[in-house]
């Protein structure tokens, strides 16, 4: 008897009591946990509750067969992510392609070659805790859906224009607020204030792609793209500030000084990809736009204002956005000076 | 030996599933399939192709499970005449019933 290295929880669903016999027989010889379904109906009810890592899933079964589980499986965004292998004849290899086709992950014949078996379980497991981690990974800076998406398409290191808003933000005068305080107390604060950020941009469809010590850079509109990326964008800032209001209340409570901050966002075409090697990649914009959105941020000291926006990005809001026109600026290295707003 | 068992597909399965499982699999077959065939004739007679078509199905698939070649053949080639949507038989039931009687007793004799 071999023993997978981790044993899995999987699922068989056939209509076939000899067939579900083997199959989960030779599933628990090779170390795992296994549970059946005598129909597709069954089974997929067992799938949504269940919990588990993979689904042996049989073609040709009465009430709801192989075929129209696999497809309600695939559009349940919680269900989506377990591989189902589709086990049927020989002579079903058009069902099986089709099946495949649609996203199952694998396929086997029956009956079931041992080795096969092994073979093709643990290739589809190990597929989906990689696919986890990364899943784990990239919810770390960037929301679930925008997770899923690389998921899907897979991310590769290469570049490509998009048009998308960057958001810059930076903490006034933080080095002075830490001199003042405990680090551990200032780590404290950076993590309970990010959090809230996080969520705004989040919530907007924003990914973080960037954390310098006190500031963060966002993108909106890449890698998934949103057409009211502009909109997106500001609506994640006026939250932002809204939402560091309620925060510097509870600061003032435990007699602590306030926070503030700068935002500052600018909308165009940039270069956009991911940047690094296959183990350690982050997702970068280049460009013009990307410098811009910085010099906003840092432009807010002058401004006088928290809340900054280049014109691009004014003409992508619809009407109800209330913004003041503050005439143009001419910032260090660029030729043209630039039309800026301030969000009200 | 064995004249209706494909011993190399016979004990590829007894190796999968353990050799102290394979006598429960094979009663499990052997208790399920003349109710499969009762179940073509069932069919047959209310010519309802669908459940036909699934039984001779689950025999073609049991049988090939356990290496009886000809008797999976003989219930695939019914498969095949259910999902033309005639149900045109003649005898190859009962042939099929006569095969079933010798793939279980030769199926005993390994258990």
């Amino acid at each position: 008897m071999v023993i997978a290295s981790e044993p899995a929880r999987l699922l068989v669903v056939d209509d076939n009591k000899v067939n579900r016999m083997v199959l989960s027989r030779s599933l628990e010889q090779q170390g795992h946990k296994v549970e059946t379904a005598n129909d597709g109906k069954e089974g997929l009810e067992k799938i949504r509750t269940g919990s588990f890592d993979l689904v042996l899933l049989d073609i040709e079964m009465p009430e709801m067969n192989g075929f129209e589980v696999l497809e309600a499986c695939l559009k349940d965004v919680g269900l989506r992510q377990i591989p189902i292998i589709m086990t049927s004849a020989m002579d079903e290899l058009d069902a099986v392609v089709k099946c495949v086709e649609l996203g199952a992950e694998d396929y086997l014949t029956k009956p079931v070659n041992a080795i096969l078996l092994r073979a093709r379980v643990n290739a589809s497991l190990e597929k989906k805790r990689l696919r986890d981690e990364q899943r784990k990974l990239f919810r770390t800076f960037a929301t679930e859906e925008v997770a899923e998406e690389l998921l899907r398409d897979g991310f590769s290191l290469g570049g490509k224009y998009v048009n998308a808003s960057i958001m810059f933000t930076d903490i006034r005068s933080f080095t002075t607020l830490a001199e003042s305080q405990d680090p551990s107390e200032t780590i404290d604060l950076l993590n309970n204030y990010f959090a809230l950020m996080f969520d705004a941009i989040n919530h907007n469809g924003g990914a973080v792609n960037q954390m310098v010590g006190d500031g963060l850079m966002a993108v909106f509109g890449a890698p998934k793209f949103y057409e009211n990326h502009r909109e997106r964008a500001v609506r994640a800032g006026i939250e932002m500030l809204k939402q560091l209001k309620v925060f510097n209340a509870q600061l003032s409570a435990q007699g602590k000084s306030h926070i503030q901050i700068g935002v500052g966002i600018a909308s165009g075409k940039m270069i956009a990809g991911y940047t690094g090697t296959q183990a350690r990649a982050i997702y970068t914009c280049i460009g013009d736009t990307v410098n811009l959105a910085s010099r906003m941020e840092s432009h807010t000291k002058i401004a006088l204002r928290p809340f900054l926006i280049d014109e691009d990005t004014r003409n992508g809001l619809p009407a109800d956005f209330t913004v003041e026109d503050l005439g143009p600026v001419l910032f260090r290295g660029k030729n043209q000076p630039v039309n800026i707003f301030a969000v009200l | 030996m064995s004249s209706q068992i494909d011993m190399n597909t016979f004990n590829d399965l007894k190796d999968a599933t353990g050799a102290d499982f394979i006598s429960e699999l094979i009663d499990t077959f052997l208790d399920d399939a003349p109710s499969l065939i009762q179940q073509m004739q069932d069919a047959l007679a209310k010519t309802d192709v669908d459940s036909f078509r699934r039984a001779a199905h689950s025999m073609k698939s049991n049988a090939a499970t356990f290496g009886a070649m000809e008797l999976s053949a003989q219930a695939k080639e019914l498969e095949s005449i259910a999902r033309g949507n005639n149900l045109v038989v003649g005898n190859k039931i009962q042939v099929m019933n006569e095969t079933l009687s010798r793939v279980a007793s030769d199926l005993n004799a390994l258990k």
